[in-house]
């Protein structure tokens, strides 16, 4: 199985503070990965990082086995960032916004295509926003706001999908609906790596977690359900959320997220 | 309107004023969504000395001040892109310099004054040559087209500039483009309505369009139709009452602007009603 996205040595400082400090993750096809952490670990940074979008000051990132840098395939990736940009306020509407995720499949000179439309379509209806297409995105609520953020992604048809805490701010409905989408991404072997303060819905989804701690990786394995419940009676937990010895360590700090959280916003860690 | 086709100088100001009502508009969408909306104007100020420096070489001004223009966009998309908070700093220190670098070249220009400084400053459309709208109508459609063939990657990079980056955009690129698209427009603009007030026509029809309109598109083609309204109304209204035709078309432009504040209060709560489930 081909690895979607590798990081090797990653350390990323910004404003001369280190963010990621040795960080050595493969994402392999069709994973299923969560990376948790207390505000200011590096999530964010981790998986922008993992797009070329934040410059490494160490080690190395390949897309699909090449460096951000000489990638082309972009089609193949679909970023979720964390919210939608409102910019200067030209208003722009759900169907705009969410062919736009086409950009990285079309071509110049040819007009919009039946399988554009078709992909807009599909990706408006998976996130039940299809009766919405014509209106004004700044006139939504948050959640309606990510999910089309997700249906941007979804138009462009990539293999993996990249999301900045997609479920932030989201109402439980809407979550919900989130987790069918995702869900449904899954059955299709796409790779999704997302980012998570609480899992609720999507918890089930989850072939791997990843636990950042000031910029490294201080758990890697399988996600808390299963690593309570021991991993074979989590049917769905694959193999290579290969048994950390020990696999409980790392999971009091996560389950603590909240309390570490707090902690972090005391100590200005954040 | 017959009374005033009859002047030659006003046909070639009318002809030059729908070119620029047309395209600053359409570029200034974009500008306006990537919260560039003073861009018009730095180029603006940094022109005045590409004009200064033709009067000073005897080169046509309208060729240096392309030239210049398009060196300032260029200057000043790269503090940008650099992102830091010194950038803001550095682009003021850009701009005084174009201005006074202007006025002292102008000044020491042989046999030219402070009407030649006024009639770039502030326009003077009457004073608009054939072969100045030749070359309005040449850099407008260049505008245009840009616009045309890569609307679509600039809808993205105005959007959200990391998306535009996962894309695969050549985001730097498509910066430069948009900067200097937007150089090339002030120099268009800059006959008709002057280059301190080039930045209103790039602005404000599109400030007036998005109070009312629901979608990118719409908002870009109502606001093109508003510049147009704007210029081609203000020349007319210069022409009959005496006024200078720059102002006349700002203010109209302005008036238009809050009337669509009202009419866009009115629309948005007749759309609360009708999207309350």
């Amino acid at each position: 199985m081909s690895a979607a996205f590798t990081m090797t040595g990653g350390e990323v400082a910004l404003d001369g503070r280190p963010i990621l400090r040795g960080v050595d993750l493969t994402v392999r096809d069709g994973e299923f990965l969560v990376v948790l952490g207390a505000n200011g670990s590096g999530k964010s940074t981790l998986i922008r990082t993992l797009l070329g979008l934040v410059p490494l000051s160490g080690g190395s990132v390949q897309l699909y086995g090449t460096p951000p840098g000489k990638f082309r395939d972009w089609g193949r990736i679909g970023y979720v960032p964390q919210r939608l940009s409102v910019g200067g306020g030209v208003p722009a509407t759900v169907r705009e916004v969410v062919s736009s995720g086409r950009i990285a499949r079309r071509r110049r000179f040819r007009r919009t295509a039946a399988e554009d439309r078709r992909a807009v379509a599909d990706a408006l209806d998976a996130v039940g926003l299809a009766d919405r297409a014509g209106y004004p995105v700044q006139a939504l609520s948050g959640g309606q706001q990510q999910r089309v953020l997700i249906a941007r992604a979804l138009a462009g048809e990539p293999d993996a999908f990249v999301m900045d805490e997609p479920t932030a701010g989201v109402d439980a409905d809407s979550q919900r609906l989130l987790a069918d989408t995702l869900a449904g991404l899954r059955e299709r072997g796409k790779t999704v790596v997302l980012v998570a303060h609480e899992l609720g819905p999507l918890e089930p989804l989850i072939t791997r977690a990843i636990v950042l701690r000031e910029g490294r990786i201080a758990y890697d394995g399988a996600p808390p359900a299963a690593a309570e419940a021991g991993v074979d009676t989590a049917g769905h937990i694959h193999a290579h959320a290969h048994a950390h010895t020990g696999v409980l360590n790392g999971w009091p700090d996560v389950i603590g997220s909240r309390a570490a959280a707090a902690e972090a916003g005391a100590t200005g860690e954040a | 309107m017959s009374g005033i086709l009859q002047y030659d100088f006003m046909v070639l100001g009318l002809v030059a004023a729908v070119f620029v009502g047309l395209a600053a508009p359409v570029v200034g969408t974009f500008i306006v969504q990537r919260r560039l909306a003073l861009l018009g104007d730095g180029i603006g100020h940094v022109a005045l000395t590409g004009v200064a420096l033709g009067f000073l070489t005897g080169t046509a001004p309208l060729v240096t001040a392309i030239i210049v223009a398009v060196l300032g966009a260029v200057a000043i998309e790269m503090v940008r892109a650099r992102g830091r908070t010194s950038g803001d700093v550095a682009l003021a220190l850009l701009f005084y310099g174009g201005i006074a670098g202007g006025v002292l070249l102008i000044y020491l220009s042989p046999g030219q004054s402070n009407s030649t400084l006024t009639s770039y400053l502030f326009g003077s459309i009457s004073t608009v040559a054939e072969r100045d709208v030749w070359v309005i109508g040449g850099l407008a459609v260049a505008v245009l087209g840009v616009v045309a063939l890569f609307g679509r990657e600039l809808f993205v990079l105005c959007q959200d500039e990391e998306v535009a980056r996962a894309s695969g955009l050549p985001v730097r690129f498509l910066s430069l483009l948009l900067a200097v698209t937007a150089a090339l427009t002030v120099v268009i603009a800059m006959r008709v309505v002057g280059l301190l007030l080039v930045s209103a026509l790039m602005v404000v029809p599109v400030a007036t369009s998005q109070q009312i309109m629901r979608s990118f598109r719409g908002t870009m083609v109502l606001a093109t139709a508003l510049g147009v309204v704007a210029t081609v109304g203000g020349l007319t209204t210069a022409f009959y009452i005496d006024v200078p035709p720059g102002s006349a078309i700002v203010l109209i432009a302005l008036a238009g602007f809050v009337l669509s504040l009202l009419i866009g209060r009115f629309v948005r709560r007749s759309r609360t009603w009708e999207s309350t489930p």
